[in-house]
């Protein structure tokens, strides 16, 4: 509230603050920290105009024929390569399987993680019954589990969906169980000074404040998950665009290959956007993530 | 105004009490007060001084309940005391305050927790309170957007909004700069003047005890013992002028020449840090 008037009276020519200055009517004066109209867009615009540049520059590279086209296609390769991905009516049933992988798996891990999480970060005795089999697992890289899944559950989306899952299980169910355990201590003696009950604490001190670290758990998890999509598919597979883009790299269509890559980095762009929204709606008390 | 402390009936018995607790690091068990005696009556305000590390905090969180003694007996009007209640209400050192609720939300934190009054009611004291502390106008803010100041007059509020029978403070002005500090004494002074509850409140700070209490008790160095009570009779209202009269020094000289002598024999064997 302070801030935002403060603000208001910087800019406001006839304000308060500059009455003291007689110059500054004719010669207004920037105040350090108030933005200007460029430093407000900037990173846009510097932004655009890099990816614009880089693009001209591969371009330019492809259409000299610098690198072979088997190598390094260039942006209007893969833009070609789309459209024939398009009409070959693949391209969208193979996104459907995969982003059903994604969903199933990372919705399956949400809905046993947190819970979960919550009670090994509460219930001490929990924690140490279960540790051996999490550090065990965490550990272990998850995808040298693929094997094991397609045995169990074969080469369609159901082995994906585990594999998914166990990437984000842990790093959800791991960040969930540290932020409960690091509940202030101060909150925590407040708190039962009134007198508050065990389940009272959960809720109003334990639960709120494991926020921020459950939020980095389904980030984290994010990554794993789509990991696992690309890994579980490039390995065995009935459909999905990791399957997509193992059978164009082993017929050396390479533009393919980018198409693909393209696809999976914008769905983990638009995730990431998905839990930072989510970030800012849950943390808007912290300081660092208020206006 | 009575020039002298009200002479209430006894609120607070604290005798023999004796507190141990266990260092986890030296694996054995330490020694934080010994056998300390002391009474507050009702409506007085009573302050703690001692050398630092000497067991005053260590007290305080037994009178509230949250640690056991080992030793003695404690008792509020009469009832032993072996856990928090609703009589009887903490103002930490660190505000400790909950970071996404707002000013009124940490001020209703204690009354909901407890759950006596309904949400209207328990929202409009908490209001009241708030406005008690001098916090008109912010009921709304986070405890990131308020002062160190500000935050411990939430902290306050917060204590009084349960209506405890006996207020609990643990150098709540200890982290705050000397002229808010001396402000915040003035304050807690006219609260005290509005609500006239029984306070019991540990300072290192001398001339804050001596201001603002009707007795003083001097700590040893550890093991807390009493070594000395000493009734401050200055007349109220007190103004921050008060702490340049001759008769406020002399108090103040008291005290500290008793709490010197305990710097001096504790200096042979030096507090170890982190204790």
């Amino acid at each position: 509230m302070a801030t935002q008037l403060g603000r208001d009276s910087a800019v406001t020519p006839d304000g308060v603050g500059v009455a003291a200055f007689p110059d500054v009517r004719s010669r207004p004066q920037r105040i350090p920290g108030q933005p200007t109209r460029l430093s407000r867009y900037q990173a846009l615009i510097i932004g655009a105009l890099s990816v614009f540049a880089f693009f001209a520059v591969w371009q330019g590279v492809a259409s000299a024929k610098l690198v072979s086209p088997l190598f390094l296609p260039g942006p209007i390769d893969i833009f070609k390569a789309y459209q024939e991905l398009l009409q070959g009516g693949k391209l969208w049933y193979d996104m459907w399987v995969s982003g059903e992988e994604l969903m199933l798996g990372y919705v399956l891990a949400v809905v046993c993680a947190l819970p979960l999480g919550l009670l090994m970060g509460w219930y001490r005795r929990l924690n140490y019954v279960l540790d051996p089999y999490i550090t065990f697992l965490y550990n272990a890289p998850r995808i040298s589990l693929i094997p094991l899944f397609i045995v169990w559950f074969g080469i369609g989306i159901e082995s994906k969906i585990a594999i998914v899952f166990l990437g984000a299980f842990f790093a959800i169910l791991i960040n969930t169980a540290v932020g409960v355990r690091n509940v202030d201590g101060a909150l925590l003696k407040s708190a039962r000074s009134f007198c508050a009950s065990d389940a009272q604490i959960f809720r109003t001190v334990a639960l709120p404040g494991s926020v921020p670290f459950i939020l980095t758990g389904l980030r984290l998890g994010v990554a794993h998950a789509l990991i696992g999509v690309v890994v579980g598919e490039l390995v065995a597979a009935q459909a999905g665009l990791g399957l997509m883009m193992a059978t164009a790299g082993a017929t050396f269509q390479t533009a393919k290959v980018f198409a693909g890559v393209i696809i999976f980095a914008v769905a983990g762009m638009i995730l990431n956007y998905a839990i930072l929204q989510l970030e800012k709606r849950f943390q808007s008390w912290r300081p660092s993530n208020r206006e | 105004m009575t020039m002298f402390s009200s002479a209430g009936r006894t609120k607070l018995v604290a005798k023999d009490v004796t507190i141990h607790y266990w260092l986890q690091r030296l694996n054995r068990a330490f020694l934080a007060v010994d056998s300390a005696s002391l009474d507050v009556r009702s409506g007085e305000f009573v302050a703690l001084v001692g050398p630092s590390g000497c067991g005053k905090t260590t007290l305080l969180n037994a009178v509230d309940g949250l640690i056991p003694i080992t030793a003695g007996t404690l008792e509020l009007d009469g009832r032993p005391i072996t856990k928090p209640g609703e009589d009887r209400a903490m103002v930490f050192q660190q505000p400790s305050l909950l970071p996404w609720r707002t000013a009124v939300g940490n001020v209703i934190y204690g009354l909901e927790l407890q759950g006596g009054l309904s949400k209207q009611a328990a929202r409009e004291r908490a209001l009241d309170l708030v406005k008690l502390v001098g916090l008109s106008g912010f009921e709304h803010s986070l405890p990131s957007e308020l002062s160190g100041g500000m935050q411990q007059r939430v902290n306050l509020a917060r204590a009084l909004a349960i209506d405890p029978e006996l207020l609990l403070l643990d150098e709540p002005f200890a982290a705050l700069d000397a002229q808010t500090r001396e402000f915040m004494q003035l304050e807690l002074l006219r609260v005290w003047a509005e609500t006239r509850k029984t306070m019991l409140f540990v300072t290192h700070d001398i001339k804050e005890a001596v201001y603002l209490a009707d007795r003083v008790i001097v700590f040893t160095a550890r093991p807390g013992r009493v070594k000395l009570s000493v009734d401050i009779n200055l007349p109220r209202p007190r103004g921050l002028g008060i702490k340049r009269e001759a008769r406020f020094v002399e108090y103040e000289d008291l005290i500290w020449s008793s709490i010197e002598e305990e710097l001096r024999s504790s200096d042979l064997e030096p507090v170890s840090s982190g204790v």
